[in-house]
């Protein structure tokens, strides 16, 4: 790579951590006042975890394309399933090589992953508990889905082994990241069941609303960066994308979130008499989460349509979830992040455009196409397809092992007291009377 | 029945894969990834109805 580009996709890389810094602000403003320092600190943990796990293993398993890899051979062709890298980075050299660049992109990536099954588990998931389980997905669950996309592994070879378009594109992780993440906060929301109070004996839901709507808006500014520089590096790094194409994804990431946003607002508006604050926030990170497949290679006309149907589908299936399902999910993290991820992924198949210069990785990963290809919707319907049939019961098998030797839920004296009281010692707003027990009776 | 639903998604994916390795036609290809598809969502119903609040919210 030439030396301008490696500096330009260094920033890229450095505005990543937004992403992490603006969700976890957006699900502390989304949980109980009662767990907000513990949501917080928790979310660092993660962090911090996720990044220790990942250089450890995960990132030996991703890999890069082209890097060293476990194949089998079935029907005579060679099917990429798992890196074989070296622990603890080793081997890679800093020298602004691409395997070095997606490296550090990955790093922040598998953060942003690992955090969004906070958003489904907020106010009742114990802080040792959470890092556990960050540890599997970090180590395990998502390199082994991100080399499969993004590591030349199957997913990607599908263009070339199977003639299915350009393989599965996912430029700013949708799948890879969002819906990964999204999807382990399903299972998660599932073991730990619903928090105290939120469905009535009769299996009615009690609304429990977030407490600090500025956080939550804050939040939403922040992740917008992180994505910026989550798509546009992503884009270059794994499809190959030009740099000049940096201004085309910049301008589909505003307009998706922009679209989806006023989508939820409009919505919840004509539904409920006024804009909801929570849902149009999740509106908001569910087009950012919709437009990073994509981003790279649809227009901007398609970037709004993208958002828009982003956003009603995120207001819908909130509610959906809630209602429907019996799904407790205080900050939407499964409708944001799996359904928005799961629509980005399709969202190429449909608007995308792969003029032949746009997509040009080394190695010849990506089979050339100048024109539309029919088989590129078949190769997301399978990336789809392993999301939902593979990677949703990996991540619920792991956390339930876990959940019967490490416990996932506090105890419920611990959430009632709140978790900053019960497992920090200390609450986020100690001068202030900041809870009162409404409910009746609850399950 | 969660145990159920899960086998049935991965199987449903088992009939993907198999599909996109095995089969060369394209019709062949995509009427089997459609019905992986399928095997996949009754799995994810059957997984989804498991849930002790849905299974309640349906009497």
């Amino acid at each position: 790579m030439p030396i301008t580009e490696i500096v330009l996709v260094i920033l890229l890389i450095l505005l990543a951590p937004f992403s992490v810094a603006g969700l976890s602000l957006i699900n502390t403003g989304l949980g109980r006042s009662r767990s907000a320092a513990h949501c917080l600190l928790t979310s660092l943990c993660i962090f911090a975890v996720a990044a220790g796990v990942y250089v450890i293993c995960g990132f030996a398993w991703q890999g890069y394309i082209g890097a060293p890899a476990h194949v089998i051979v079935v029907a005579g062709r060679q099917w990429n399933w798992l890196a074989r890298g070296s622990f603890f980075l080793r081997g890679i050299e800093f020298d602004g090589a691409p395997i070095s660049l997606a490296a550090g992109l990955q790093i922040f990536s598998v953060g942003l992953a690992a955090l969004i099954p906070m958003g489904a588990c907020l106010d009742r998931w114990r802080l040792s508990a959470a890092c556990a389980s960050t540890a599997l997905l970090a180590g395990w669950t998502y390199p082994l889905f991100a080399h499969w996309v993004w590591g030349g592994g199957w997913l990607a070879q599908l263009g070339i082994n199977a003639a299915m378009g350009h393989g599965v594109i996912d430029a700013g992780g949708s799948g890879t990241i969002q819906a990964v993440g999204g999807l382990t906060a399903l299972a998660l929301a599932w073991i730990l069941g619903p928090r105290r109070g939120k469905y009535s004996l009769e299996g009615m839901p009690t609304a429990i609303p977030g407490h600090n709507a500025v956080l939550i808006l804050l939040g939403c500014f922040l992740a917008f960066f992180g994505w910026l520089g989550l798509n546009s590096a992503g884009a270059i790094l794994f499809t190959g994308a030009a740099p000049g194409r940096i201004v085309l994804i910049s301008i589909n990431t505003a307009l998706a979130a922009g679209a989806a946003v006023l989508a939820a607002v409009l919505i919840t508006g004509m539904r409920f008499g006024r804009p909801d604050v929570s849902i149009s926030a999740n509106g908001w990170v569910g087009g950012l989460v919709a437009s990073s497949a994509s981003c790279a290679f649809i227009s901007p006309l398609a970037a709004l349509v993208i958002g828009a149907i982003a956003g009603a589908l995120v207001t819908y299936s909130v509610e959906w979830f809630e209602l429907h399902l019996g799904v407790d999910d205080p900050g939407g993290a499964i409708s944001v992040h799996a359904l928005g991820g799961i629509w980005g992924l399709l969202a190429v198949a449909i608007f995308a455009r792969f003029p032949a210069p746009a997509v040009d990785i080394g190695g010849g990963l990506f089979r050339a196409a100048s024109t539309r290809d029919a088989g590129q919707a078949l190769a997301q319907a399978v990336a789809v397809a392993t999301l939902i049939g593979f990677v949703l019961p990996l991540t619920y098998g792991l956390n339930l092992a876990l959940n019967r030797i490490w416990p996932q839920r506090v105890a419920m004296e611990g959430e009632r007291q709140g978790l900053d009281l019960y497992e920090l010692g200390g609450g986020a707003y100690p001068e202030f009377v900041t809870h009162s027990d409404e409910f009746g009776q609850f399950r | 029945m969660k145990l159920a639903g899960f086998l049935l998604l991965l199987a449903g994916w088992a009939i993907v894969v198999a599909a996109v390795v095995l089969l060369i036609p394209a019709n062949a290809r995509v009427i089997f990834v459609v019905a992986g598809v399928g095997v996949e969502m009754i799995g994810l119903t059957l997984v989804i109805r498991s849930n002790p609040l849905a299974a309640r919210e349906k009497e």
